[in-house]
């Protein structure tokens, strides 16, 4: 394990920030704490790093305790949500700065700084300062900074937050991509469900201080631990007393018969078109209500409209019976 | 402005109010100064008591604006970086010097360090005498400056913030580091400037130091005081050399400033288009 960290608790005042919080990092992986803002995520990172202490836990880095020891001796790389560029520096002596302190040689420092702005993109700009620069730069010159240590673990707090939509899609393909060239440990913070899951290799989930889940994502998603991470990870509705993601619900035309047993009459109450999808959204008995996730196509063939009475089935049990079970018992 | 009407009319204005307060009465001093002709103006300058002055002055300078650049800066990094109890008091007691006029601040120099104040007795028993001694003026004009460091720099402080100082933990710098290489270079510009204002309030200091100077000619004077006395002295061409001098080293001060400045330019830069 290159990060293991042992019943953490942390409290601001009165405000319980984490409580008992136990999690093992692998070496090599790229983990994503997920969860919704004010959650705990980021106090968790800093407490790693060392830029913030525990009240009590403890916090190891490749088998060595490091509860007490300063964030400047950890040998942990970590890039802020806004960056924190030294703005009196060029881009390239913010890169070098971890290796100037260490007093490394010249040629040598050279070298490195070149390799990492090539390596992030930013060769032709070492010479500019900070303010010169796009957020997307920024944001790979504190990467290229952080990992000029050659840190045993790289911590990034809301890498993409802080960036528009278009570059911080860029960035995530190309976070992956750097972090298998250099497969250096990760751990970012976000809290982004779609973020973490296209870029992490395994997430773990944070809410109200503590740890909900941890595992793959894929793995995640079809088993989640409990209600908050089912609704957290994706869209969720419910039928029939259980949790199922809208996308695994079927609908029929109420004269083709029932179609499973499980199946649930209701009134199509809306029908809203999203592009490629077709959201649904059925009444059923009772005062309840779900909503059914279609492509475009088969909202086509069927030819819904509100007011239309329904059959709402899960998919698995029409077309391959006992396949799946109900994701989460509610 | 769209109203050219006033466009003129306000230029003009602003160039005649400091023409009034501030060219014309200079420009009388310098035409005095030099008006006798340049050898009796250097005779007038290197009088002993007026050089006694100049130099007591320029150490006034030289012990109190390094001591309240140091003191300035700690209590800015302290009300910028540390929350604790009483910061604001902290905060408005650096005002002071600046809400009072400088006789009080004089006046209450002597009530505590004075042979009849609170600890002016133990100090004379130890051989120290402060007020209308050097150290009492150097005390007074440190008091009176105390304020211009801090106002300069905290807003800095407060405004960079903390985040390039941990980053800079991270990658492996100690406080000495942090210091030397992060937080002092982004200070620096609102550092000039206030040690910038600090010279010269204390090149300039007069009420406070006179209260607690004595006056002494070619010991306790300094240059504003050799300044005043030259003219009650039915001396004005001393005066008016001083004054030219006094002008000079705050011009002198000022180039400076803009010098630090011209070379911090590059990093308050637009941002690239």
């Amino acid at each position: 394990m290159s990060i293991e960290v042992e019943s953490i608790s942390k409290r601001f005042g009165d405000a319980v920030a984490l409580d008992d919080v136990s999690l093992e990092v692998p070496s090599g992986s790229l983990t994503a704490l997920l969860g919704p803002s004010g959650g705990g995520k980021s106090t968790l990172l800093r407490i790693i790093a060392g830029l913030d202490s525990a009240d009590s836990g403890i916090v190891r880095i490749e088998g060595a305790d490091l509860t007490n020891t300063p964030a400047r001796s950890r040998g942990v790389g970590f890039c802020f949500q806004h960056y924190a560029p030294f703005r009196h520096l060029t881009v390239r002596r913010n890169v070098a700065f971890g290796l100037e302190i260490r007093h490394r040689p010249k040629a040598e420092i050279k070298a490195r700084v070149d390799e990492l702005l090539e390596l992030v993109g930013l060769a032709h700009l070492g010479e500019r300062y900070p303010s010169q620069l796009s957020g997307g730069q920024r944001q790979r010159m504190a990467l290229a900074r952080a990992l000029a240590i050659e840190p045993k673990v790289l911590l990034l707090d809301e890498p993409f937050g802080a960036l528009d939509a278009q570059v911080r899609t860029q960035l995530r393909l190309w976070l992956r991509d750097l972090h298998a060239t250099l497969p250096v440990t990760t751990v970012l913070v976000t809290h982004d469900q779609e973020e973490a899951m296209e870029v992490a290799d395994r997430l773990a989930i944070v809410n109200h201080g503590r740890l909900e889940q941890v595992g793959a994502p894929a793995d995640m998603y079809d088993h989640p631990a409990n209600e908050f991470v089912l609704t957290f990870l994706g869209s969720a509705t419910r039928l029939g007393g259980q949790w199922v993601r809208p996308h695994d619900l079927v609908v029929h035309p109420v004269a083709d018969g029932k179609p499973s047993a499980t199946a649930v009459e209701g009134t199509v109450a809306r029908v809203t078109h999203l592009g490629f999808e077709v959201k649904v959204d059925v009444d059923l008995a009772d005062d309840e209500a779900c909503w059914v996730q279609l492509s475009r196509g088969s909202a086509a063939e069927l030819g819904l409209q509100a007011g239309q009475r329904v059959w709402v089935a899960r998919a698995d049990a029409a077309d391959t019976p006992d396949h799946r079970h109900p994701i989460l018992s509610a | 402005m769209k109203g050219s009407r006033w466009r003129l009319p306000l230029r003009y204005g602003v160039l005649a109010y400091l023409a009034l307060l501030v060219v014309v009465p200079v420009g009388a001093v310098f035409y005095h100064a030099f008006s006798p002709g340049l050898g009796k103006a250097w005779d007038a300058f290197t009088t002993p008591d007026g050089l006694h002055a100049l130099v007591l002055t320029l150490l006034v300078v030289a012990v109190a604006v390094p001591l309240n650049t140091v003191f300035g800066v700690g209590v800015s990094l302290i009300l910028a970086r540390q929350r604790f109890p009483g910061a604001w008091l902290l905060d408005a007691l650096i005002d002071i010097p600046l809400a009072v006029s400088p006789v009080i601040i004089g006046l209450s120099l002597i009530l505590v360090y004075g042979h009849t104040g609170w600890w002016g007795n133990w100090l004379a028993a130890r051989g120290i005498t402060v007020i209308f001694s050097v150290p009492g003026i150097i005390m007074a004009s440190a008091a009176v400056s105390l304020p211009y460091v801090v106002r300069e720099v905290l807003p800095v402080l407060q405004e960079i913030g903390t985040e390039q100082e941990q980053a800079a933990r991270t990658l492996g710098a100690g406080p000495i580091t942090v210091f030397r290489r992060i937080t002092l270079p982004s200070i620096r510009r609102g550092l000039a400037y206030g040690v910038t204002l600090t010279t010269a309030r204390v090149l300039g200091e007069f009420g406070a130091v006179s209260v607690v100077s004595g006056a002494i000619a070619g010991k306790t004077q300094t240059y504003t005081i050799f300044i005043s006395q030259s003219i009650d002295n039915l001396e004005p061409q001393a005066a008016y050399v001083g004054a030219v001098v006094l002008c000079l080293a705050a011009l002198i001060v000022l180039s400076l400033l803009t010098l630090t400045d011209r070379n911090r330019d590059a990093w308050h830069g637009k941002v690239a288009t």
